[in-house]
C-alpha cells in the first residue's frame, strides 16, 4: 500500500485551513494600508493591533514587545546585529554556541568580519550545554549571548531560564533563537526571562514569510529598517497584514495543541525504539532533553541522500544531514558539533513528525526504511563483512 | 536536488551492482569522511573487459555514475575503457547539477584505478595518472586533491 508521510515538520509545515481563512479577507475586500487614516485602513490597523495582541498573550509578553519580521532569519540577524550595534561602546565580545542555526552563525561571522569577537561554546556528544559553561566564557566587553532553545537538526533543548540568569547576573543581553521551540513545547518569555526571542511561522502552520522578533521593554537593539514609521520606527515598511493575522491564528491553535505533543512523543519513541533495532545505527542527540517530534539517527554504511531519494520514491518526505543533500558538500555542523565522525554524519535522517501524523504513518515508515537501509548497505563498499 | 530522468533511473535501477569474486582487478576511489566510495570489479579476458561490477557509498549522483560508467566500459577493451571520460558520463546521464560532477570524475577515476590494479598484477609497467578532465578540484571529496 503506498502512502503520502511527511515527517519533515522541523523544516515546514502546511498552511492550517483555519489560518488561511484568517488571512483571506487580506487578500480581497480589506485591502488596506494600516497607515491610512480612512476605515479601510484603519480595519487593516486594527487587524494588526488584535493579532499582535494575540500573539503577545500567547507568549506573555506585551504587545508593544512584538515585532513582525519577514522570517525566522530577518528576526534572529535582527537581534544580533541590532543589539551589537547599539552596544558596541559598551563592548564587542558576543557568546553563542557551535550549533545555532546558519542565520545566527553566519551573522556572527558578519559581525566578526566588522571587529566584533564571538565565542562560539561547543556541545557536548549529547547535544546538550551547562550554564557553566556560558558562565565561564563571560568577559567584562560581552555584550550578548545569542543560544538557541531547541535544535533545529537534533531537536536538543537548552536550559534556556538558567542560561538567561547566567547572562543577566553579568548585565549581559541574553536572545534566543525559539523558531524550533514555539509551537512544539510552551513558550513564555517572562518564566524563560529572555531580551530577546525569534519565531518563524511557516514551523507552526502559518505561511512562509512571517516571522516575530520579541524584544523585551528597555533593550537596546538598532533600528532594522528606516521607514515610514512601523513597527514603531524599529522595522520600516507597509506591515503583510495577511501573514500577521494567519500567524497569530496559527499560534493560537498551535499552543491549544501543545498537549498533543505527548501522543506526537509516543509515535516518535516507537520510530526510535523500532529503527534501533536495525544493526549499526545510533541515535544523535540526547532523547531526554528533546522535542517530542524530533528523531535523528545515524545508519553507518550508507549516504543520506541517497536514503532520502529513495524513501521519497516511497512517498516519505524527511531530512538528512550529509553533505551531498546541500550544495556545500560538508556535513552537518551540529552533527560534527556532538562529535559525530563525518561519515557518520553522512548516514543521518532527521525525521520530524507533528500532530498531524498518525499511528499509520510510523508503520508505514518502519516498513519502508528498513528494507531501504538494507538496500544501500548491500551496494556498500564499507559494508563488506559486516552483518 | 534536480537530476535527470536517467539519473533517477541509473539510481533507481543500478546496472552491475555486486562483487566479481574472481575479479582480474579492482579499483577504489574517494573516501568516507568525504561521503563518496567507488569499487569497481573488473574481470578482464584477452584485454577485454567481459563483467564489470560495483559498489558505491555515495549519494544518487554517486550510484547513477558508477552505474553509467559500467554500462559505458562493460564488452570494452582496456584501451577503449581507458578513453572513458567522466565528460561522456555525465552526458549518458543527461547531465548532473553542478555539485555533482565530482562524482562522474570519481567514475572515471575508479576505472582507471581498476586499470591500473590490472597492469600492477599483470606485471605491465605503466600507471594511468587519476584525473578527471572535468574536475573543478574545489570539492575535496576524493583523496587525490585535484
Amino acid at each position: 500500500m503506498s502512502r503520502f508521510v511527511y515527517a519533515d515538520h522541523a523544516a515546514t509545515t502546511s498552511v492550517a485551513p483555519e489560518v488561511l481563512n484568517e488571512m483571506l479577507p487580506y487578500f480581497g475586500p480589506a485591502y488596506g494600508n494600516p497607515s491610512s487614516l480612512y476605515s479601510l485602513g484603519r480595519q487593516s490597523a486594527d487587524a494588526i493591533a488584535n493579532a499582535r495582541a494575540r500573539i503577545a498573550a500567547v507568549l506573555g509578553a506585551k504587545p508593544t514587545e512584538i515585532f513582525f519580521t519577514s522570517c525566522g532569519s530577518e528576526a534572529d540577524n535582527w537581534a544580533i546585529k541590532g543589539v551589537a550595534k547599539a552596544k558596541a561602546a559598551q563592548g564587542k565580545h558576543i557568546i553563542t554556541t557551535v550549533f545555532e542555526h546558519h542565520a545566527v552563525l553566519h551573522t556572527m561571522h558578519a559581525l566578526e568580519k566588522d571587529g566584533y569577537e564571538v565565542t562560539y561554546l561547543s556541545v557536548d556528544s549529547e547535544g546538550l550545554i551547562k550554564p557553566e559553561e556560558l558562565e565561564a566564557a563571560i568577559r567584562p566587553d560581552t555584550i550578548l549571548v545569542a543560544m538557541m532553545y531547541a535544535n533545529n537538526e537534533i531537536g536538543t533543548i537548552l536550559p534556556i531560564k538558567e542560561m538567561a540568569e547566567v547572562a543577566h547576573a553579568h548585565k549581559i543581553t541574553f536572545f534566543t533563537d525559539a523558531v524550533q521551540a514555539v509551537g512544539n513545547i510552551p513558550v513564555h518569555v517572562n518564566e524563560l526571562g529572555v531580551d530577546l526571542l525569534s519565531l518563524s511561522g511557516h514551523k507552526l502552520h502559518a505561511p512562509k514569510g512571517i516571522g516575530v522578533l520579541y524584544v523585551r521593554t528597555g533593550t537596546r537593539i538598532a533600528n532594522l529598517i528606516d521607514g515610514g514609521g512601523q513597527e514603531r520606527h524599529r522595522r520600516g515598511g507597509t506591515e503583510n497584514v495577511a501573514y500577521i493575522c494567519g500567524l497569530a491564528k496559527a499560534l493560537e491553535m498551535a499552543v491549544a495543541k501543545l498537549p498533543e505533543m505527548t501522543h506526537v512523543k509516543a509515535m516518535r519513541d516507537r520510530l526510535a525504539n523500532e529503527i534501533l533495532k536495525i544493526p549499526h545505527t545510533r541515535i544523535n542527540g540526547s532523547m531526554e532533553h528533546r522535542l517530542a517530534g524530533n528523531l535523528n539517527v545515524s545508519f553507518e554504511f550508507i549516504e543520506g541522500e541517497s536514503l532520502l531519494l529513495l524513501l521519497d520514491m516511497q512517498g516519505i518526505c524527511a531530512s538528512t544531514g550529509s553533505a551531498c543533500s546541500t550544495a556545500s558538500l560538508e556535513p552537518s555542523h551540529v552533527l560534527l558539533s556532538i562529535g559525530l565522525p563525518a561519515e557518520k554524519a553522512h548516514g543521518s535522517l532527521r525525521i520530524s513528525l507533528s500532530h498531524e501524523n498518525t499511528e499509520e504513518d510510523v508503520d508505514y515508515i518502519l516498513e519502508k526504511l528498513p528494507p531501504i537501509v538494507a538496500r544501500l548497505r548491500e551496494m556498500s563498499p564499507l559494508y563488506d563483512g559486516q552483518s | 536536488m534536480n537530476y535527470s530522468a536517467k539519473v533517477m533511473d541509473h539510481f533507481a535501477n543500478p546496472r552491475n551492482v555486486g562483487e566479481i569474486s574472481d575479479a582480474s582487478a579492482i579499483g577504489e576511489v574517494g573516501n568516507a569522511t568525504c561521503g563518496d566510495i567507488m569499487r569497481i570489479y573488473l574481470k578482464i579476458e584477452n584485454d577485454v573487459i567481459v563483467d564489470i561490477k560495483f559498489k558505491t557509498f555515495g549519494c544518487g549522483a554517486a550510484i547513477a555514475t558508477s552505474s553509467m560508467a559500467t554500462e559505458l566500459i562493460k564488452g570494452k577493451t582496456i584501451d577503449e575503457a581507458l578513453t572513458l571520460t567522466n565528460k561522456a558520463v555525465i552526458e549518458a546521464l543527461d547531465g548532473l547539477p553542478p555539485a555533482k560532477i565530482h562524482c562522474s570524475v570519481l567514475a572515471e577515476e575508479a576505472v582507471k584505478a581498476a586499470i591500473n590494479d590490472y597492469y600492477q598484477r599483470n606485471g605491465i609497467d605503466k600507471v594511468i595518472p587519476l584525473h578527471g578532465s572535468e574536475c573543478h578540484g574545489d570539492c575535496a571529496s576524493c583523496s587525490n586533491k585535484h
